[in-house]
């Protein structure tokens, strides 16, 4: 099958708005006889769940959490972009597009992204009259903040709790469905396949995580918003129920897989602490605003910390490194999230790491304490205020504007932020990867779509900080309703689709089959012994640096671990009942399956782009020595794998990238 | 690094119609770094490693925010840590040689479901009898920036609507009361201009359905707001309580 992105033609300001005004539609009337499945209930997954509600389509939407309030989308701290350019800084829709296909270094839609921005004002409209407390300033109107990549404030927040609260708006405007019978919500079930019918996604085969049933559920189209697969890495900034298992049986049942091996490593998350660490937290990209990140200078004093004999503000101004103003100095310590964790990578390569692992740096928030406390003594008149007076003064800006991400770190850290510097040390935290959609957001199976993290197109090969909040809104609110109306204005006469066919009782066999199997395999080692290998062979072969020997290795190791797993894995309890170690399996098993084609993709693109980085690929010699070096004369396109049978025969689809309105060029944050 | 061994006292009951019992259970060398449900890992590795069922829990995010974890741990909903979650209590809270009570969330509204998993839909179909603003999502509104909104009322709002519910407040009530949670919502958008126009319906609606569900009344100990992990104020009680008293004379 040839790929088609379906762009529209036309200048590039225009085609979304003319493409909009040439889609069918389906009448009112009409919308009642069409079922739509929603799996997931994330910022994409909810937003599109109520919006096609609110149109009078039938909605059946999935969850696994007890509530589709839960959703990992819940956990964003920081903010969302918008191009309202409230602040007057020279914003605008083409800013954003641009800085967005930049920040992706060049590996994404210019269509799609051109489409992101336009609509990004309207998700702020929408949310605040849904009620979303957004910041505000003294003057009652809304406030902004600046995040990586970017040399505008452009971002709106929450506290450091702007997820949460956007999906809770999502969650609110479920509910208002929910009360209308609109849309019927299933919590605690788990997508364990699509089924096809004559070509077509025509329902899923769900398990009740309570009971254990089989559940049979048709519809005239299924929509994925399943979210990212960080999990893959088994350490990573996703809740721990986050998976990939959806997107991937869409993909053995036809969808391709686009960009597996573009991740996300967010600079700034607590380390790790030990080998029974189940997951990782972030510390909000906000910090970076006024935070500064560094190492000691010298040698000696890393020992000295490391044996406990200094402490991190004992040392001398000049005697620390600030190595993101020194290599960056135009963005500092904002340049992009792929940039400020390679940079940390090296520092503690070079034996820079301020931790017992040797894998930290500093973020440190004294210099912006006491220039908050210079400020606020102006304002209050205190022109000869102490040393301590000032500090006292900053820290009440810096709590108001970050206190409730410095109370997490000080409960999981036991450190004091607000008088010695953060420790942070990069980790998986975001999928640019995932199934692959045209322009309509449809998967190569009609009439299955994916939304949000789940699917490849808007981020490129690095994601901008607040684009994932922006991303999921605009997919689900704004873009997916149109598309998907002309799609269904082709089913308006199909009727109910029946559960008894074939297809069903195949789909429904073959899952049933899988789970039996692994309760009834009775090995010797848990799920979590082949999650946390997997995750090792992930993290040191196809982390933050690749090679080609490395992820060769990968492959095969990945294979040899996937076939262990089948023969020696340990699943308790039964499939009939409530068994989260079951869950997990089911999950682990995709996951060795998805690591295997991510490092075949890796493998396959030679050359350094956003969050892939190749140590084969880089700049040798002038002011960019040794930075990331793209090839866009060979690989300026989307890699598209297509299943067939195991993840060593996937079969790559390219889909060569064209950039006309904006120039590829070197990325410089210099 | 200090390590210790512990005894745990855990609540097991195999599903609904199960009467259930504590158990005792022991675990040795736990690292003070680790999670409380990291702790918890290593006993159901433990467990699953010598062919007995491990114990069920929910949990999700571990950050703290998504409201899934629910653990009643010595007596207190989240722990002895106070405005902690579960997920974000450390083990150097405790200390080597303890023994240490880990039961669900008890309530009439909350049915056990298996171990510590407990059923908290009645919150979801309290906020499903009114916790929205009946504004569809055609993104067709006036301009964000278009009403100001005091940032007083505004913080406040954002205050009430930190909640994350997970219940501790329920549990934690000697009356099963959940109008922490119930005036928590109503509260955030009592707040905003956006929610005026429903204020009334809303108070009558979610007021009836939390009393439906069966949850019980306040009697002002206050022991809600001291147990909330997001620490929500009770004055959001006294505001729902003037919402739904403004609403009712009509």
């Amino acid at each position: 099958m040839a790929l088609n992105g379906k762009i529209p033609a036309g200048p590039i300001k225009d085609k979304w708005t003319s493409y909009k005004d040439h889609l069918n539609l389906v009448n009112p009337a009409n919308k009642r006889n069409i079922d739509i499945i929603i799996v997931g209930t994330g910022l994409a997954g909810g937003s599109a769940a109520a919006t096609l509600a609110e149109q009078g389509y039938n909605v059946k939407a999935f969850c696994y959490q007890d509530s589709p309030r839960r959703a990992h989308s819940i956990a964003a701290q920081g903010g969302i972009n918008a191009a309202k350019n409230y602040q007057g800084d020279g914003d605008s829709t083409y800013r954003l597009f641009y800085d967005t296909v930049k920040g992706g270094d060049y590996r994404s839609r210019e269509a799609n992204v051109h489409r992101l921005a336009e609509v990004s004002a309207n998700i702020i409209d929408q949310c605040v009259a849904q009620g979303v407390p957004f910041a505000r300033d003294y003057g009652g109107l809304l406030d902004n903040r600046s995040f990586g990549g970017v040399l505008v404030s452009r971002t709106f927040y929450a506290k450091g709790q702007t997820g949460q609260q956007l999906l809770l708006g999502a969650y609110s405007a479920m509910n208002r469905q929910i009360a209308r019978g609109k849309i019927t919500m299933y919590n605690r079930h788990e997508m364990l396949d699509v089924v096809v019918v004559d070509g077509k996604a025509r329902g899923i085969i769900a398990r009740n995580l309570v009971t254990g049933e089989i559940e049979r559920h048709s519809a005239h189209a299924v929509v994925l918003g399943t979210g990212g697969y960080g999990n893959v890495f088994f350490l990573s900034t996703n809740a721990m129920g986050s998976n990939v298992s959806a997107g991937w049986k869409a993909h053995k049942r036809g969808a391709y897989f686009a960009n597996p091996c573009y991740t996300q490593i967010h600079p700034t998350c607590i380390p790790r602490s030990g080998d029974y660490q189940s997951k990782l937290t972030l510390m909000s990209e906000s910090l970076r605003n006024d935070g500064r990140i560094w190492v000691p200078a010298k040698l000696e004093d890393v020992a000295a910390i490391k044996a406990g004999k200094l402490k991190a503000t004992q040392i001398a101004e000049e005697d620390r490194d600030y190595y993101l103003e020194r290599r960056y100095p135009a963005f500092g310590n904002l340049v992009p999230r792929d940039v400020a964790s390679r940079a940390a990578k090296e520092r503690c390569d070079a034996g820079y790491g301020v931790n017992a692992t040797g894998e930290a740096v500093y973020l440190d928030f004294a210099s912006a304490i006491l220039r908050y406390g210079r400020e606020q003594a102006l304002l209050k008149g205190e022109s000869s205020a102490t040393d301590a007076r000032l500090k006292e003064l900053g820290k009440e800006i810096v709590k108001a504007k970050y206190g409730n991400l410095f109370d997490m770190y000080k409960q999981i850290a036991a450190e004091n932020p607000y008088e010695t510097p953060m420790m942070i040390y990069p980790a998986v935290h975001y999928t640019m990867g995932g199934v692959w959609v045209d322009y309509n957001l449809m998967t190569t199976i009609p009439g299955c779509y994916a939304i949000g993290e789940a699917n490849f197109s808007e981020h490129g090969a690095n994601r901008l900080g607040a684009s994932a909040l922006m991303q999921g809104l605009a997919d689900g609110y704004f873009v997916l309703p149109y598309t998907i109306a002309d799609y269904l204005s082709h089913d308006i006469r199909t009727g109910t689709i029946p559960t008894t066919l074939p297809e069903f009782d195949a789909a429904e066999k073959e899952v049933k089959e899988r789970l039996e199997g692994l309760v009834n395999n009775k090995g010797i080692h848990s799920v979590d012994y082949y999650h946390k290998q997997l995750g090792n062979i992930m993290w040191n072969k196809c982390g933050m640096s690749r090679n080609e020997k490395g992820l060769k290795e990968a492959i095969e190791e990945i294979a040899a671990l996937r076939e262990d797993f089948w023969k020696n894995v340990s699943v308790p309890g039964g499939a009939y009942e409530l068994n989260p170690e079951l869950e997990k399996a089911g999950r682990v098993a995709d996951f060795l399956e998805l690591g295997e084609l991510f490092a075949k993709d890796a493998l396959d693109r030679n050359e350094s782009c956003g969050g892939h980085f190749r140590e084969e690929s880089v700049e040798v010699g002038g002011p960019q020595d040794g930075e990331a070096l793209r090839d866009d004369e060979n690989y300026a396109y989307v890699a598209a794998w297509e299943y067939k049978g195991k993840p060593s025969e996937a079969v790559l689809h390219k889909e060569q990238l064209d950039f006309n309105d904006i120039k590829l060029t070197q990325r410089s944050y210099k | 690094m200090s390590e210790m061994n512990l005894t745990l006292k855990i609540w097991r009951q195999k599903n609904a119609a199960d009467k259930g019992k504590m158990v005792d259970y022991k675990v040795n060398s736990i690292s003070e770094h680790m999670s409380f449900l990291e702790m918890m890992d290593v006993l159901n590795e433990q467990l699953i490693n010598s062919g007995d069922d491990p114990v069920a829990f929910d949990h999700d995010c571990r950050e703290g925010i998504c409201g899934s974890c629910s653990m009643f741990i010595n007596g207190e909903a989240h722990g002895p840590v106070k405005g902690t979650t579960t997920c974000q209590l450390h083990m150097r809270s405790f200390k080597d040689g303890d023994t240490i009570y880990i039961e669900p969330f008890r309530a009439n509204a909350f049915p056990v479901i298996k171990d510590l998993v407990v059923n908290r839909s009645s919150f979801d179909r309290i906020q499903q009898s009114g916790g929205f603003i009946s504004v569809n999502t055609s993104g067709n509104t006036q301009d964000a920036n278009a009403t100001a909104i005091p940032k007083h009322d505004a913080d406040l709002a954002m205050d009430a609507a930190a909640c994350i519910g997970c219940g501790a407040c329920v549990a934690t009530c000697k009356n099963s009361s959940a109008m922490l949670f119930v005036g928590a919502k109503i509260s955030q958008y009592a707040l905003l201009p956006q929610g005026q126009v429903e204020a009334k319906d809303r108070a009558q609606n979610m007021v009836a359905q939390m009393d439906a569900e069966g949850f019980g009344n306040c009697t002002n100990t206050g022991a809600c707001e001291v147990e909330c992990p997001k620490g929500i104020s009770i004055s959001n009680i006294a505001r729902m309580n003037r919402e739904y008293l403004s609403g009712s004379l009509k």
